[in-house]
C-alpha cells in the first residue's frame, strides 16, 4: 500500500529563525507514527505546515500524490487532513452535540436547515467517543477529559484520510490515556494514517508504529520506538551526555528559614489540574533546579509563586505570606521572574532593556550593576547599541537574565533558559550561570527541562512530573535515582 | 419553538407593540418608528460582532450610503421608493464588500479601525459636495412612505420583524453556527474546512443589505437625509451601544437595547444635557458588570447546565 501522506524537504523559517529544517517521512494508511521532541524542536511547525496553519518556506507535502504545501487551511482540510489541537476552545453557547454537527457540516452557504441525518450521524459519533451522556450540554460544565474527547470526535466528523493529533496525553489520567489510546487506535483501525506529535517517546511508545525524533528543527533518528529510545543522539538530546555535578561547600544560611516556602500548591486551568499540591522550599543562597518535562508544570508553578496565576495552598516569603498579593507588589519584594518568553522589550536596544531593569537604582548603583554584568556577559558588552529583536536567541536570553540582575532580585526564577538554544549557546550560559553561583550569594530557582544544564549548578533538585513532585534530592543522586524513566 | 424562551418574550412583545397605535397617541408612535430602524441597525450590526467575531466600528458607513443613493436618486431623479430602497441596500453591498474584502484580511484592531476610517471619509466627501448632497443640512425629499403616523408605525414594526426574524434565523441555522466558529477561533473553524473568509464576507453583506436598507427607509420616513442623522459617528456608536447593552450574540437583545436607548434618551428629556450623561453612564454600567447585556442571560438557548 502507498503512503496517504508523504512530506519532503520541509522547511520553515520565521525571520532568521530556522524552524524546521529538511524534515521528511511518509505515513501508510493504517500506521501511526510518531513526532518525537523537546520543546522548541519544530514538531509543533511540521504539523502546522502540514495543515496549513503556516506556510512551508520549501518542500513537498503530498496528500495521496497531491502536493498541497501552501494551500489555505480549509482546502487541505477537506483534501482529507484533520487535526486534534492540543488545547481546546470550545464555543461556549453551543451544546456538545451542536459542536460535532458543526464539524459534519459542508462549506456551504446556503444551509439554512439541519440535516436530520447530520443530527443522527453526531449523536452516533458522540456515543462513539463516549460523550452520550452529556451531549446535551455546555462544554464548560464538562471536565478536561471530555473535551478533549470533544476533540477527538471533531476529528472523527470529518473522517479525514490523515489525522494529525497534537500531545494527545497531556493533562490527562492513566485511566483517561488507556481510553484515549484506543480511539487513537481505532483511526489505525480504519485505515487512517495518523501522526502524533509528543515530547517524549516513553508516552507514545506503546501506540505507535514508527517514531520520528527531532531537534532544533532538525532530523535526529527514526525508527520504532525502541530502536529512537536507545539512539545516542536522543539519549544526549534527552539526558544530556555525562552528568557533571558541581557541589559547592555548604552556606551559612543553610538551616535558617528557608526564604522561600511553597506548600500544598495548587493551581488549576479551567478544569486541567496543572499543579498538584507542590511543596518545595528554597533557603538563602540556594541554587535549586525544578526539572521536569514539558508541560509537567513548572511555568505554573514559577507563575503561582510570582502571583501571576491564582493557586491553592500557601506561598511564604521570609515567613510573611504573599499568596493574594499583586505580581508587582511580589517583584518589589525581590523575587524576580525571568520568563520562558523573555519578555524582552524588541524595538528597545540591549543597553535600554538594561536600563529599564535598573530604572529604581540610584545612578552610580546602576554604573556598578552595569559594570558586573558586561563581566558575566561580555557579549551585551559590544551589543550594547545593537536592537534586541536582532540578536540570537542565545543573546536574547543572557539579555533577559542580566535585565532581570539588574533588577538587584534576592530571588532569581529562571524558567527554561535554554529553550531553543544551541549546545554551543548552553556552554556559555552554563558558564555564566556558574560564575554568577561561585561569586555571589544570589538565591536562584532553576526550571528546566534539560538535565544536563540544571544539574551541574544546583545545590538541590527536584522532579516534576504530571503536576507533582515525585522527586527531591542531590544531584549527585539524581542519575541513578530518577534518571531512569525520564526519557 | 413554541417553548423556547425566545419565543415565549418576543411574540407578546411583537402584539403589544402591534397593538400600540389603539392606544396610544402620535408622540410614542413617532418615537418608537425610528427606534425600530435603529434596531434593525443594532441587530445587523450583532450578526458581524456577535456572531463572526468582527467589530464594526463604522455601522454607520452602511446606513450612510443605503440613505444616501436612495436620498439622491429621489432627490434628483424623482425615482419611485420602491426602486430607492433597492439602490440603497444594493449599494450599502456593494460598498460593504468593496470595504470587507481588504479589511478582512487584517486582524486584531485593524478591521475596526478600517471600518471607522471608511466613516470619516464617507463623511467628508458628503460634506465637500455639499452642492450635490447638501452637506450638513441635509436634502429634501419629495417623497415620504406615509403622511399618517400610523401606517408610517407599522411600515417599521414589519420592516423590523421581517428583517429581525431573517437574522435570527440566520444566526441560529447551520450558517450560523459556522460563522460562530470562524469568529471565535479562525484557526480551528478552516481545520474543519470552512472557507473563513467566504463566510465572513457574506456575513458582512447580509449585515450591509439590512443596514443599507434600513438606512433608506428611515430618511423617506422623515423625508429629508443629513449627515448628522445617518452617517455621523454618534449615530455608529448608538448602534453599538444598543447591541452591546441589549446582549451581545442574541440579534433580539439588539432591539430591545435599542428602543431602550431612544425610549430612556426621551424619558429623561426633561434632565436637558445631563439625559444624554444619564444614558451613557446606565450603558457603561451594563457593560461593565453585565457584559452578557440586558438579554444575555434570559436569551441563553440551548443546553443544560
Amino acid at each position: 500500500m502507498s503512503a496517504l501522506l508523504e512530506v519532503d524537504g520541509l522547511t520553515k523559517r520565521f525571520g532568521g529563525l530556522v524552524a524546521v529544517k529538511d524534515i521528511g517521512f511518509s505515513i501508510k494508511g493504517g500506521e501511526i507514527l510518531g513526532l518525537i521532541g523537546p520543546n522548541g524542536s519544530g514538531k509543533s511547525t511540521v504539523m502546522k505546515c502540514i495543515m496549513g496553519i503556516e506556510k512551508p518556506n520549501a518542500g513537498t507535502v503530498k496528500l495521496e500524490g497531491i502536493n498541497v504545501a501552501g494551500w489555505p487551511t480549509h482546502r487541505i482540510a477537506r483534501q482529507g487532513v484533520g487535526i486534534v489541537f492540543q488545547h481546546s476552545r470550545p464555543l461556549q453557547r453551543q451544546t456538545i452535540l451542536e459542536h460535532i454537527k458543526l464539524a459534519l457540516l459542508p462549506d456551504n452557504l446556503l444551509m439554512l436547515f439541519t440535516d436530520h441525518n447530520v443530527s443522527r450521524r453526531a449523536e452516533e459519533i458522540a456515543a462513539r467517543v463516549g460523550l452520550a451522556k452529556v451531549m446535551h450540554r455546555l462544554p464548560r460544565t464538562l471536565p478536561f477529559a471530555d473535551l478533549r474527547r470533544l476533540e477527538l470526535a471533531k476529528a472523527i466528523a470529518r473522517n479525514p484520510k490523515v489525522v494529525l493529533i497534537d500531545e494527545p496525553f497531556a493533562g490527562l489520567t492513566k485511566a483517561e490515556v488507556a481510553d484515549f489510546s484506543n480511539l487513537i487506535g481505532s483511526f489505525r483501525a480504519e485505515g487512517h494514517a495518523v501522526l502524533l506529535v509528543d515530547h517524549n517517546v516513553k508516552s507514545v511508545a506503546a501506540l505507535v508504529d514508527r517514531a520520528l525524533a527531532m531537534y532544533l528543527g532538525e532530523y535526529v533518528a527514526d525508527g520504532t520506538a525502541e530502536e529512537v529510545m536507545r539512539n545516542e543522539t536522543v539519549r544526549a538530546v534527552y539526558l544530556g551526555g555525562k552528568i557533571e555535578t558541581a557541589a559547592r561547600p555548604e552556606r551559612e544560611g543553610k538551616g535558617r528559614p528557608p526564604l522561600l516556602d511553597v506548600r500544598n500548591v495548587g493551581v488549576l486551568y479551567g478544569k486541567a489540574q496543572a499543579l498538584d499540591d507542590v511543596s518545595i522550599h528554597v533557603g538563602e543562597g540556594e541554587f535549586v533546579s525544578v526539572v521536569g518535562l514539558n508541560g509537567a508544570g513548572k511555568t505554573t508553578l514559577f507563575n503561582a509563586i510570582s502571583g501571576l496565576v491564582p493557586s491553592s495552598g500557601a506561598v511564604t516569603w521570609k515567613g510573611e505570606a504573599i499568596g493574594g498579593m499583586t505580581p508587582a507588589k511580589i517583584a518589589r519584594m525581590g523575587i524576580v521572574q525571568c520568563p520562558e518568553t523573555r519578555e524582552l522589550f524588541g524595538d528597545m536596544s540591549v543597553r535600554e532593556n538594561l536600563d529599564l531593569g535598573g530604572q529604581h537604582l540610584p545612578v552610580a548603583e546602576t554604573q556598578r550593576q552595569l559594570q558586573w554584568l558586561f563581566e558575566l556577559f561580555p557579549i551585551l558588552h559590544s551589543r550594547q547599541g545593537q536592537v534586541a529583536r536582532t540578536l540570537s536567541g542565545g543573546e536574547q536570553q543572557m539579555l533577559a537574565i542580566a535585565r532581570a540582575l539588574m533588577m538587584k532580585p534576592k530571588l532569581l526564577i529562571l524558567d527554561e533558559p535554554t529553550l531553543g538554544l544551541a549546545p554551543v549557546i548552553l556552554e556559555q550560559l552554563s558558564k555564566a550561570l556558574e560564575k554568577l553561583r561561585q561569586t555571589t550569594d544570589i538565591t536562584v530557582l532553576l526550571g528546566e527541562q534539560n538535565v544536563t544544564f540544571a544539574l551541574p549548578h544546583a545545590d538541590r533538585v527536584y522532579v516534576l512530573e504530571h503536576a507533582h513532585i515525585v522527586w527531591e534530592g542531590d544531584p549527585a543522586r539524581f542519575a541513578e535515582e530518577a534518571g531512569t524513566g525520564y526519557l | 419553538m413554541i417553548r423556547s424562551r425566545t419565543f415565549q418574550l418576543v411574540v407578546p412583545a411583537l402584539l403589544v407593540l402591534a397593538l400600540l397605535p389603539f392606544g396610544v397617541g402620535g408622540y410614542i408612535l413617532g418615537l418608537l418608528i425610528p427606534a425600530f430602524y435603529m434596531a434593525v441597525f443594532a441587530m445587523s450590526w450583532d450578526l458581524l460582532f456577535g456572531f463572526a467575531g468582527e467589530v464594526n466600528f463604522g455601522p454607520s458607513f452602511l446606513i450612510g450610503i443605503g440613505a444616501y443613493t436612495a436620498a439622491l436618486l429621489n432627490h434628483y431623479y424623482a425615482t419611485p421608493i420602491p426602486l430607492c430602497l433597492a439602490a440603497g441596500a444594493f449599494a450599502a453591498v456593494i460598498a460593504g464588500v468593496v470595504l470587507a474584502v481588504p479589511a478582512l484580511r487584517l486582524t486584531g484592531p485593524y478591521f475596526g479601525l478600517v471600518t471607522l476610517v471608511a466613516v470619516l471619509m464617507l463623511q467628508n466627501i458628503l460634506v465637500l459636495f455639499a452642492g450635490i448632497t447638501g452637506g450638513e443640512i441635509g436634502l429634501d425629499l419629495p417623497d415620504v412612505l406615509a403622511i399618517s403616523d400610523t401606517t408610517n408605525y407599522y411600515y417599521a414594526l414589519v420592516f423590523m420583524t421581517i428583517s429581525g426574524a431573517i437574522l435570527f434565523g440566520l444566526s441560529r441555522s447551520p450558517v450560523g453556527l459556522i460563522l460562530q466558529a470562524s469568529g471565535q477561533n479562525a484557526v480551528e473553524a478552516a481545520a474543519l474546512g470552512f472557507n473563513v473568509a467566504k463566510h465572513k464576507l457574506a456575513a458582512f453583506c447580509i449585515s450591509a443589505f439590512f443596514s443599507g436598507l434600513a438606512g433608506a427607509m428611515l430618511i423617506f420616513y422623515m423625508g429629508t437625509v443629513s449627515v448628522g442623522t445617518v452617517v455621523d459617528i454618534a449615530v455608529g456608536v448608538n448602534v453599538i451601544i444598543a447591541a452591546v447593552l441589549g446582549g451581545r450574540r442574541t440579534i433580539i437583545g439588539a432591539a430591545f437595547g435599542a428602543i431602550f436607548l431612544i425610549g430612556a434618551g426621551e424619558l429623561l428629556r426633561p434632565l436637558g444635557q445631563l439625559s444624554t450623561f444619564v444614558v451613557s453612564a446606565v450603558a457603561l454600567v451594563v457593560i461593565l458588570f453585565f457584559p452578557g447585556g440586558f438579554m444575555g442571560r434570559l436569551l441563553q438557548t440551548g443546553g443544560r447546565e
